[in-house]
This record gives structure tokens, sequence and C-alpha cells, in this order.
């Protein structure tokens, strides 16, 4: 089914998708509706132009295709299924994230990543094409992030502040040197090769999807950050 | 242990009466009593003792007590024991000073300083034995625009609504916080009443899905547990933006107590800390907010209440204001009494203001900018008895939400050492062998006895006031007077002072 998105509500929108009783969905001419397929299984979307916040919050198990950018907060809670994103996207991408994956051609805004975890079979995963905002894998306590910062910029792959507050998961950069400012608590391990089993999946599933050359991103330099067990971020109590 | 230290509580152990059977010893999570087979008596370590009474409780001869000690430092006005004791332990330690349950310092009681009217010749009082006397409550939107279809008939335009048979509902208290028991008991009794439990941030236990049409899931900073069977099962969803033990501040549920089934229902790895940050990384706005509020609904297609949490705080009329445009349902106001499993002792004991003054003023103020049908209001933090219920509703409130006095039901003892996770009474733990001393078959009538005899008691001075629904009780200020309280107070309470007549 076909949606043509031009001059339609959110609620409206979203009503629209909820109900439609086929698998595959079309949107054309999203201009920044909020929340689509909230909560969501069992669906196949397209999506051209852009979606607004919070696009596959909850998502239970849809695919989604963004042919275009995506705005804030893009699988918030999101707990299976896969967002693919052929543009960039915004702040909080992939908040409190709880399964499924992220595939981001270009980069991504603000506190990407932030509070994912994993339990058991739900492991989540973003990979970035591009670059990183500050605060990326803040308070991340599993699944995993890549950063693949495939830019012409010459720019820091990440911002400020990366993995502050983690205490699980892991985050891999494909960078030659070593982020700077990175906190106390986060322990960085260089890689010559993407040797990690599970990193090297994804990173070969985001060239599939995107059409890039697997070699480029395999055969280079990686920073894994995860956190630093004999450093762990903890505020020391007195039982009073 | 610190040296410098003396107890504050001294086991008194009458010698006469003791058999050393030894109950004591065994019932003490705490390890306080031990058995000396060189003189066949029972001792007493008071230095452990958190004053829960269990073993006053369970000794089959009455042979205990627990006495506040007679030790002192020298007496002064200004440096308390416990303060200087505070001090000692953070030289000792350097560590945040952690304490449990609601704020226990002499700050005034405003419940206690408002008196209720009752009717005398003019209109009769109402007897509600003879009478019906209405104390079923909804909460949600009021305002709804009354649509026709083309016969004429009226169209269901009204939002998702909380049908509670009585204004009390159970507050937040997440599984780790408390024990499966305890929460069982919460959730049968909530069931049996006609109102509501709320699971805290802690995620659903899949065996409590069965009391989903009377229960509250909470979306707090960390989404713990947080996905679609969660928000499906329940009746209304919550999102916690404060507490009011601790404004400000976020969670942190040690590794040790993310036991196998605790961390199945948090959908964390067992052992692993479990921290809620202190804001909503998405949330910098009301309209923010809003988009929460939105996501839900659309995740659960406006079938469902969306309540917003908040801590009691110097702005909260304004807050309330921003909350009530926000799409949100129900706003729930927290006080600065209200109860926690761990905060820092600072942060417990200092942030935030009664919950009677924040009532009054985000009641006014919405309906100021008449948008008081926009929400319900529901306030906890701490409500103490029908008497602090029924003065909550005059002042504006839709429902209560209980935690403290609903776990003294259970039990509970006010000993404020829940942070340690060992209480003797099977509620604030996960230790198998305390969580069983607590019985949800007893716990949940215990529950329901104490609401149904506040609901009485509420309906009793209900109809002694000549009112006959609670509906004609909510924001009726006039049914209350102050007693000591300076012009300020009266003022932002909206009340007239004990014997100004209208």
């Amino acid at each position: 089914m076909q949606i043509d998105a031009k001059d339609l509500h959110f609620s409206a929108l979203g009503r629209a998708v909820r109900e439609c009783a086929d698998r595959e969905i079309v949107i054309k001419n999203c201009i920044g509706q909020r929340y689509i397929a909230s909560g969501l299984s069992g669906k196949d979307i397209a999506i051209y132009g852009t979606p607004g916040n919070a696009l596959g919050a909850y998502l239970d198990g849809c695919r989604i295709a963004v042919h275009g950018n995506a705005q804030e907060a893009t699988g918030d809670t999101m707990n299976g299924g896969e967002i693919d994103v052929y543009g960039s996207a915004g702040d909080a991408t992939g908040y409190a994230m709880r399964g499924g994956r992220i595939f981001v051609l270009g980069d991504v805004g603000y506190r990407c990543g932030i509070h994912m975890k994993a339990y058991k079979e739900n492991k989540p995963a973003i990979v970035i094409g591009g670059r990183a905002g500050s605060f990326l894998g803040e308070y991340q306590a599993g699944g995993i992030i890549v950063v693949l910062g495939d830019s012409e910029e010459n720019k820091p792959i990440i911002g400020n502040f990366c993995g502050t507050g983690m205490h699980g998961g892991e985050i891999f950069l494909r960078c030659d040197r070593i982020p700077t400012r990175l906190p106390a608590q986060v322990r960085a391990e260089k890689l010559p090769r993407l040797a990690d089993a599970e990193a090297e999946a994804l990173v070969r599933q985001w060239c599939a999807l995107f059409g890039k050359d697997e070699k480029k991103f395999l055969n280079a330099c990686y920073y894994r950050l995860t956190p630093d067990s004999d450093n762990p971020y903890r505020q020391m109590y007195t039982v009073n | 242990m610190d040296m410098y230290i003396q107890p504050d509580y001294e086991v008194v152990r009458n010698s006469d009466r003791c058999i050393a059977c030894r109950v004591c010893e065994r019932q003490c999570a705490n390890l306080v009593h031990s058995y000396d087979p060189d003189t066949g008596k029972m001792k007493a370590d008071s230095e452990k003792c958190v004053n829960c009474h269990r073993c006053v409780c369970l000794c089959p001869t009455h042979a205990l007590k627990i006495v506040r000690s007679d030790d002192t430092y020298k007496i002064n006005a200004n440096w308390s024991n416990q303060t200087i004791n505070e001090v000692y332990r953070q030289a000792n330690s350097g560590g945040v000073l952690l304490s449990s349950m609601g704020n226990p310092k002499e700050y005034p009681i405003f419940w206690d300083k408002m008196l209720v009217n009752a009717s005398q010749v003019t209109n009769p009082p109402i007897d509600p034995l003879r009478e019906p006397m209405e104390t079923q409550v909804f909460l949600g939107k009021h305002t709804v625009k009354i649509e026709r279809d083309e016969r004429g008939k009226l169209k269901n335009t009204l939002p998702p609504q909380l049908k509670l048979k009585v204004p009390v509902m159970f507050s937040a208290m997440s599984y780790g916080s408390i024990s499966y028991n305890a929460h069982e008991s919460l959730a049968r009794a909530a069931e049996e009443l006609g109102t509501y439990y709320n699971t805290g941030e802690g995620g659903l236990h899949k065996d409590f899905y069965k009391y989903g049409k009377n229960t509250i899931v909470q979306v707090a900073s960390g989404r713990f547990g947080v996905f679609r069977d969660y928000l499906e099962n329940a009746a209304a969803i919550e999102i916690k933006m404060g507490q009011g033990a601790k404004p400000g501040i976020g969670g942190h549920l040690p590794g040790a107590k993310i036991s196998a089934d605790v961390s199945e229902t948090r959908m964390i790895p067992q052992g692993v800390d479990a921290i809620s940050p202190a804001p909503h990384h998405d949330i910098y706005s009301i309209e923010d907010l809003r988009q929460l509020v939105y996501s839900l609904k659309e995740a659960t297609d406006y079938k469902k209440p969306v309540i917003v949490k908040i801590a009691a705080v110097h702005n909260t009329a304004a807050i309330a204001s921003g909350i009530a445009r926000s799409g949100a349902d129900i706003i729930a106001i927290d006080g600065y009494r209200g109860g926690t499993g761990a905060a820092p002792t600072r942060i417990r004991d200092n942030v935030g203001i009664p919950i009677e003054l924040a009532l009054a003023e985000a009641d006014q103020r919405l309906r100021e900018e008449g948008i008081r049908d926009n929400v319900s209001i529901v306030v906890g933090g701490s409500i103490r008895s029908s008497a602090d219920l029924l003065k909550a509703i005059a002042l504006g409130a839709d429902a209560c939400y209980i935690g403290t006095a609903a776990l003294l039901a259970l039990g509970c003892h006010l000993c404020r050492t829940c942070h340690e996770g060992k209480c003797n009474w099977g509620i604030a733990t996960q230790r198998p062998d305390l969580v069983k001393r607590l019985n949800p078959e007893i716990g949940y009538k215990r529950l329901v006895n104490l609401v149904t005899a506040w609901n009485h008691e509420l309906q009793e001075m209900m109809g002694g006031m000549g009112i006959n629904s609670v509906e004609a009780l909510r924001g009726n200020r006039l049914m209350l007077r102050g007693v000591g309280l300076t012009d300020t107070e009266l003022k932002i309470l909206g009340i007239k002072y004990a014997g100004e007549s209208l």
C-alpha cells in the first residue's frame, strides 16, 4: 500500500500505517510526521521524504528504510527489527535501544546510542557510516555501536564525552588515532583490523546495504571502547 | 564499624522471660542476636540493630524491647547526635550519605494544620450507611467536545480513563526495590479494591501480566523492561520525571540486587548495575515531553491514559501547567516526604517541598488558566490516613498515591534501612529466605483492609459535611480551615483561618 503523507497529521498517518493490512507500505512525501511505526511489528515500510522525531520508537520487529534523513530519537527504546537510513540521523538515535539494528549511511547527532542495553538474545546494534556527535554511547549498558567515519570533512570521528557513564557493551571506531578526551571509565584498545566477528558482520551488512566496498572498511584500523572494569563508574556511598 | 559512633537503639532483654528459644537469632538478618553456649543465654549486639522490631514481634515470651539509647554527646541545640554522627561517618569513609524511606525531619506537616468542616442545622449531614456515597473516580481528561453522527447519536469521543472504585492507588515501587511477594500483594489488593498498583521503573514480572487491568507501568529515564508487551499489559503508562524523595537525581540499583529474576524483569544482565540517569536524555522541554507522551500513545493506539509524575519542587505550578498542555492525561505530584528504597540523605532531607503546598498551587494555577479539566491530579508523599486523603481531595486532588502506608500494612516498621537489602519483613529485599516471610495471601488482605477502612472513614467525613460524592469534594477548599498557619501559608493553601466565616 502506498500512503501520500502530504498534508497528513501524524495521528492520521500513524493510524493509516497501523491499520494497513498489507505488509509492505510505502510512505511518500513524508514531511516530518513524528512517531511513525511506534511500537509496530510485522511491516516493511519505505519512507520517502523526511520522517519526524521518534521514528520506530518501541519498534518490535519491522523493517524501515528511510530514503532521506531521519530526525531526532530514531528507534527510541526499539526492541527488534531494522531501521536503515539512507542519509543522516539526528540526536539520540537509538536511545535506550534494547534490540534490533539501525544502519545509517551518513552522520548521527548528539547522544547516539545513549543507554543502550542488552539482555540474552536481545543485543542491539547501530552502525554509523559517517561521524557521531558528542555523548556517543553515554550510559551504554550493552549492545554494539560501530562508527565508520566515512567522511571527507577530515574532522574527528566522534565529538566529546564519548562513553561517559558507560558500564556495558562496546563501541568500535574506525580511526588511526585514539580519540581525545575519553572518560577515565572507558578502556580503548587498538585493533589493526576489524577482527571481531560480530562487528565484522555488521560492517559487511552496512556495506551491502549502501553499496560500499567491504575491503576499505574491514581492512582498517579500529579502536574498541569498553567499560574499564578496573575503574568502574560508581559513587561511593556511606550507609546512614 | 566506626569506633566513634555508638548505637542509637539498644536491645533490652528481660532475662526472667527469655527462654533462649533462639527465635530472635533466626529472625534477624542483621545478626544482632546470638546464643552463648557457655552461659546458656542469648546475647545481643545493639550496634547491628536497625530497630525493625522483627524480633520484638516474634519473641514468644515478650522478653524483648528496643529502646532509644540514653547515651548522648554533650547536649547541643545546634549539633544533634545525628548531625555529629553523620560527620563521623563521612570523615571515616569519604562517602555520600545514603538513606531510605521518606524524609523523617521535623518540618511542618500542613495536613495537621487543616481542619475539616461538618454540617450543623442548615444542611443535614448524610449517613453513609443509609444513603449512597460515591467514592468512585475517573482519572483522565475530562474535556471532550460532544459530537453526534448523522442520526443524531452521540459519538464516543471520550479519551481513555482510569476507573477507581476508591480514590487511592498504590505508588510506584519497583521489583528490585521491593520483593516479588510485596508486588504480588499490591497487585492482588489493587484488583480486589478496583484500583491500581504501579510497577515503578523495574519492568513487569511475567507472572503479574494477569493483573494488567489493575497495573500502571512506568517509563523512566533508564527505560528498564519497557517493550510492547509491557505497555500493552498495562491499564496506564506513567512517565517518571521525578520522585519526591530524590528530586533531580536518578536511580541506581546496585548489581548485587540484580538477582536472576530481577534481571529477567528489568531485561538487563544479572549482577550489572542498573543506572537510571537523572534526566530523560530526550526531554529538555515541555515540547520534548509531549513527544514522549505521544510516542507512547501512538504505540498503544491511544487506548491508555498517560501519567506524568514529577516531584514537588519550587515551580510545580508552572511545570504542571506545561504538563497539562503536553497531551498527558494525568499529573502525579510526589511530595518531599515520599519514600524511596535508597536516596542520598542530603537530597531526601533537603530537596523538594511539601505536597500540600505543591498541590494547592498546581490546582489553583490550572484553574486560573482554564485547563484544570485537561488533566487529573494524583498526589502522594505522604498520605498517612483517610484524613490526609480527604484534605488532599479538598485541596484539589482527584486521587492519592500511597506507598509508605501500603508498606506499613505489609508489616514494614519504618526502620529506614531498605538500602541494605536485608529487610526482615520480606519487603525491601531479594533474599529468598527473607522474601518468603511475607505471605502475599495475608499481605493482600491487609492492604484491602486498610484501603477499605480508609474509604469508610472518607465516606463518614464526607457525609458529615453533607457531601455525597468525591466529585463534589474535589477542590472544595471551603471545607477546610487552617490552624497555626501564617497568612502566606493560608494564601498558598487557598483556605481561611479556623473561625473565619464566609
